[in-house]
């Protein structure tokens, strides 16, 4: 019993809470913030990988861009409260069935898995060289460059659409 | 890991919140020193030989005040949001360094609390964190005022962030890593023996760009819209008194200082200066007189510019400053690709970043000419 293993339960003991307190709670700021607070515990895991560079974009982007903007959203909308009862009914045994796939599906795999012990990436090759982040540029920019743009033209198709539906019509008072 | 190792962590953090705490209380009595000079005033003169025992006396005054908490606020978020909002703006400028590392009594001591390779990533994302505490705050008091701030300081902080972070890309491109150390070394030595190497000599317009975007962040005049006071009475601390208050107050203030020393590292050399090779004490020195005048350039602009109307503020920062800051990062790139054909043509960045800053201030002027954009 290391001390990474002891950190690692602990972390992986409050993301499964936070990710429990995120379904239950009926109140939506206090769901976006248990998300919060399970982004901050998956970026601590990503620094015990040793990929502190994931680390903090996760924090940055995740919680830090787009949670800030669901809780916009959410204060903006003035919908804290969520009604009892539900919309769908047809969404509940929906979501029982596709969440007990998903688990089987996990659980197959992790089974699989502990049968070829220690094919988990060895963290100790990267842990927070000044290459990491080098050898991460040139992978992105070299043998992923065609995806790479492609998002980026994605992202960019997006903030057109924005534009275009939040654009006025010529004539229309606003 | 051995007990000297984490005996001289232990200090070095101990001494640097101290640092941001007692410089809080004391950027206070400056701030109200300085805005009383610019008009004419005396400001506090009563506590102390020339006031100074005036922060003293505000933080007797704040704890022994009561504290409120309004009936219909959501209690816990109440009571934590000036806590999220403080824990951020003290813990931003841990890899700041603040020196270079020297030998004292055969000890090596690194002037720094932490050393990482993703510097200036990890500040990027702690600003980004820091909006949490604003937000909460407004909307946990249940009070349509502070509730406005809240929102207005998520959107304005967002918007501006984007700039921040565009800014700091040029400093990563001219030092080639994110590391804080390696940013300040990059800086060092001259040019002709007399134009220090700062990044603010190469990009001028990025650094401005810089210093406008942290004036947005950290809420301050002309951007401090989250507390606008005609409009909002205080925006997202209305509803705060005593401590909890002061706390928010001490987040604000401790912002200053952290982004005028992130400041002063990634854009005016840090701890660079005059024979600070030789003497390695003049580095903490240079450091804290830099981010004293920059502190004073805060202070400075909020006694000069009246408050930027909100729907400016936001196409200021979306229309002007993102293109700018792109335009930047692009100038900054070729400029460096050329500097490898020839180091003098590293010239080519601030002359370029420069034409395309005053195109910027043209266009902007062109516009602000126009009558309807005036009117509206």
């Amino acid at each position: 019993m290391n001390l990474t293993l002891i950190l690692f339960i602990v972390l992986a003991s409050v993301a499964v809470a936070s990710a429990a307190g995120l379904l239950v709670s009926r109140n939506t700021v206090y769901a976006a913030l248990f998300l919060v607070l399970n982004f901050a515990t998956v970026a601590v895991f990503y620094l015990l990988l040793g990929a502190p560079f994931i680390a903090l974009a996760q924090v940055t982007i995740y919680a830090g861009a787009i949670m800030v903007l669901f809780l916009f959203v959410i204060m903006l909308l003035g919908s804290e409260k969520l009604p009892r009862g539900q919309a769908l009914p047809w969404q509940r045994p929906m979501a029982i069935i596709l969440a007990a796939v998903l688990l089987a599906e996990a659980g197959f795999l992790l089974f699989q898995r502990l049968q070829l012990t220690a094919s988990l990436a060895n963290p100790e090759a990267s842990v927070n060289t000044t290459e990491t982040l080098r050898t991460l540029g040139m992978t992105l920019f070299n043998q992923y460059l065609l995806p790479f743009e492609v998002t980026s033209v994605l992202l960019l198709v997006a903030m057109v659409g924005v534009i275009v539906l939040t654009k006025k019509e010529k004539g229309e008072q606003g | 890991m051995n007990f000297l190792l984490v005996l001289e962590w232990l200090i070095k953090g101990f001494v640097w919140a101290l640092v941001l705490l007692g410089g809080f209380a004391y950027l206070t009595l400056y701030e109200r020193k300085a805005l009383a000079r610019m008009q004419s005033r005396l400001g506090p003169n009563r506590a102390g030989p020339w006031g100074i025992l005036q922060p003293i006396a505000d933080a007797v005054k704040l704890i022994f005040k009561e504290e409120l908490t309004p009936a219909k606020a959501d209690k816990l978020i109440f009571t934590l949001a000036p806590v999220i909002t403080v824990v951020p703006a003290v813990i931003i400028t841990a890899v700041v360094p603040w020196g270079p590392s020297f030998e004292i009594f055969g000890y090596h001591l690194n002037l720094y609390i932490a050393d990482i390779n993703v510097g200036v990533l990890y500040i990027m994302s702690i600003a980004s964190i820091a909006v949490y505490g604003i937000v909460l705050a407004g909307w946990s008091s249940n009070n349509k005022y502070a509730m406005m701030g809240g929102l207005r300081s998520t959107a304005q902080m967002i918007s501006y962030e984007i700039a921040l972070g565009l800014s700091f890309v040029s400093a990563i491109l001219l030092a080639g890593s994110m590391r804080m150390l390696d940013i300040v070394s990059a800086q060092g030595g001259y040019w002709f023996h007399f134009i220090p190497k700062w990044f603010v000599v190469l990009q001028p317009v990025g650094t401005g760009i810089f210093l406008i975007a942290t004036l947005a962040e950290v809420n301050r005049a002309p951007f401090d819209m989250p507390e606008a006071e005609q409009e909002l009475t205080a925006g997202y601390h209305t509803e705060y008194s005593g401590m909890k208050f002061a706390l928010l107050f001490m987040a604000e203030y401790t912002k200053m200082i952290a982004i005028s020393a992130i400041g002063a590292t990634i854009f005016f050399g840090g701890y660079n200066g005059p024979f600070v090779d030789k003497f390695p004490w003049l580095g903490p020195i240079y450091i804290f007189v830099k981010i004293i005048i920059l502190l004073f350039g805060m202070i400075w602009v909020r006694a000069t510019f009246p408050r930027i109307r909100y729907d400016r503020l936001m196409a200021f920062g979306w229309k002007v400053l993102l293109p700018l800051s792109l335009a930047v990062v692009f100038i900054t790139a070729v400029g460096i690709i050329l500097a490898q054909l020839n180091p003098l043509l590293i010239i080519f960045i601030p002359v370029a970043s420069l034409l395309v800053a005053g195109v910027a201030v043209a266009l902007i002027d062109r516009t602000l000419r126009r009558k309807d954009y005036a009117r509206r």
